[in-house]
């Protein structure tokens, strides 16, 4: 069985969005009229300080949370709710605990109507690409930490998603697991074909991830900046253009 | 089972099973594995043990009034003449019978109610005032309304044990429903599950461990009422033993009685918990 696909990924068109809360009796504008368009097949990567919105933009590209003003069209229909194209990863697995690995990672495609034979065959060769081929039959509670986020991305790269959105997925791992963890998630990328857009707190993992970095203003008034991360894959978090890229990424945040 | 028999094999174990575990320490193994079952038999069953021997003491020797508190054995016989002869077998049927029939039908409308009460905002509104006022009056003070209602005879037994079980169950499935982790719903949501489904595959087995809370707290609750049910206005059945028994000061006998109930509630628990196990066994540590 084929499932790698050819080219699938999708493009995202993000015009004049904003978005603000009511927080203790005020508006807090939290995304202000954002214009940004996100190629199909490339990976975006959006980082900055807490509470700049990074979560609250991507619950809008997943159709989980309604924008005030302005659009978001992927492959340019408008979007509107959750839908059959785009993933979600989220920082925490969130499996169900009364599945097995198997059942987990089946879970998109059977609740997508998909029989479950033919559901539990793909999700049997997601499970193998993240390398868990021999727990496949386990419950969740006896995986590690960094296991169970990749029975979490199998699943959503099950449903084969144009595009995959992860908000800080590595970001509860511990280091070594985390880097490994960055290299399995830039092999998948590009071996899925997939449009990519991932929220961290990792400026390492941001350069060695990202076509392109979004970096998110934290005050009023200040403008989100694009940064193209214009490296060779697979990308050496030693090599001198990756410092120089991190160095220029800390002086955005003023940390330099 | 002695002292003695335990240590042994403990002690040559530890210093020679290094040694022969290449050349086929099977007979080590086994040896090691009978002591460590004596073990645990010991430490969980031990101080059940003393206590009956105690007991037993006590009645025996005459520290106690054996008239009030009979010898173990004297209960032990009591209960296998009540048994084998036959003459308690009616009564654990019709006790059966009446605690069953109560306990079936709380489960065939609490579980059901409390699903919806605990996925339909609306519903839940409703109807809590009322269930909260139902749940504060005590079933036993409202056994004499019952009785009134429906009359001496099995229907308001099993009606006011029924009514008791209801509650814990009914209680303990709206909470599960209810305490279902919010972001594995927004995980099936994104999936594109549809409410239906979300129930099904995530409500539902969410709310399992809670549901079986509920049962075993509502077959302890239909034991508890079946007993004071049967003491009053009964002819038969185990509860109505016990008080027949002491009235009658045929004390072993109602001794009997008393362990067959506990017997009953053990039973009733032990077959909900192994139920539970293989419901979920996700949530078995030891498995
Ligand atoms: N559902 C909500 N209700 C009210 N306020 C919210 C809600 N979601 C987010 N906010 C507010 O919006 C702002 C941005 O939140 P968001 O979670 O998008 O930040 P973030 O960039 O992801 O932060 P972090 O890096 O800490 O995850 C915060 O000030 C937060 O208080
Ligand atoms: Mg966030």
């Amino acid at each position: 069985m084929s499932v790698t696909s050819i080219n699938r990924g999708g493009e995202v068109t993000i015009r004049d969005l904003s978005k603000s809360f009511p927080i203790a009796g005020r508006e807090l504008a939290v995304l202000r009229s954002l214009d940004l368009d996100i190629r199909s097949g490339e990976c975006l990567v959006i980082v900055g300080a807490s509470g700049s919105g990074k979560t609250t933009l991507l619950r809008i590209l997943a159709g989980l949370e309604a924008a005030d003003n302005g659009t978001v069209a992927i492959d340019g229909r408008k979007v509107e709710g959750v839908g059959a194209e785009r993933a979600v990863i989220f920082q925490e697995p969130r499996l169900l605990p009364w599945l097995s690995v198997l059942g987990n990672v089946a879970f998109g495609l059977e609740v997508r109507g998909v029989p479950k034979p033919e559901a539990e065959e793909r999700a049997r060769f997601y499970i193998a690409l993240v390398g868990l081929a021999e727990f496949a039959d386990a419950w969740p509670r006896q995986l590690s930490g960094g296991m169970a986020q990749r029975v979490g991305i199998a699943r959503a790269l099950t449903v084969q998603p144009g595009i995959l959105l992860l908000d800080e997925p590595l970001g509860a791992l511990d280091a070594m697991t985390k880097i490994s963890m960055q290299e399995e998630l830039a092999r998948i990328w590009s071996e899925e074909n997939v449009t990519m857009v991932l929220v961290t707190h990792d400026l390492e993992e941001a350069i060695y991830l990202a076509d392109r970095v979004l970096i998110l203003p934290k005050e009023k008034g200040g403008a989100a900046r694009l940064i193209s991360i214009d490296l060779p894959r697979p990308r050496d978090r030693s090599e001198s253009h990756f410092v120089r890229y991190r160095e220029g990424l800390l002086r955005e945040f003023g940390l330099h | 089972m002695t002292l003695q028999h335990m240590e042994r094999p403990v002690g040559i174990g530890t210093h020679e099973g290094t040694e022969r575990i290449g050349a086929g320490g099977l007979g080590m193994d086994f040896q090691r594995l009978t002591v460590r079952t004596t073990v645990r038999i010991i430490s969980r069953y031990g101080v059940l043990v003393g206590f009956l021997a105690l007991w037993q003491a006590a009645a025996s020797s005459g520290w106690v009034n054996a008239a009030v508190l009979p010898p173990v054995d004297m209960i032990v016989a009591a209960l296998w003449k009540g048994l084998a002869g036959g003459s308690l077998l009616g009564d654990i049927a019709i006790s059966l019978q009446r605690a069953g029939l109560a306990f079936a039908a709380a489960v065939i409308i609490a579980i059901p109610l409390g699903l919806v009460m605990g996925q339909v905002r609306a519903v839940e509104t409703a109807l809590d005032p009322i269930l909260q006022l139902f749940r504060q009056t005590s079933a036993l003070a409202l056994y004499p309304v019952f009785i009134l209602l429906l009359g001496l005879g099995e229907a308001s037994k099993v009606f006011v044990i029924f009514w008791a079980t209801l509650f814990p169950l009914l209680l303990n499935t709206i909470s599960g429903v209810k305490e279902v982790d919010p972001k594995l719903l927004e995980m099936a949501r994104v999936y594109g599950a549809r409410r239906l489904t979300v129930f099904r595959r995530v409500v539902l087995p969410g709310a399992v461990p809670s549901i079986f809370v509920g049962l075993r707290l509502g077959a302890t609750t239909a034991l508890l009422l079946l007993i004071a049910s049967e003491m009053i206005g009964a002819n038969k059945g185990i509860g109505f033993q016990v008080m027949n028994a002491q009235y009658n000061f045929q004390i072993p006998l109602m001794f009997a009685a008393i362990v067959i109930l506990a017997a009953l509630g053990l039973i009733a628990n032990q077959v909900l918990v192994s139920l539970q196990r293989r419901l979920c066994r996700w949530n078995d540590p030891v498995s």
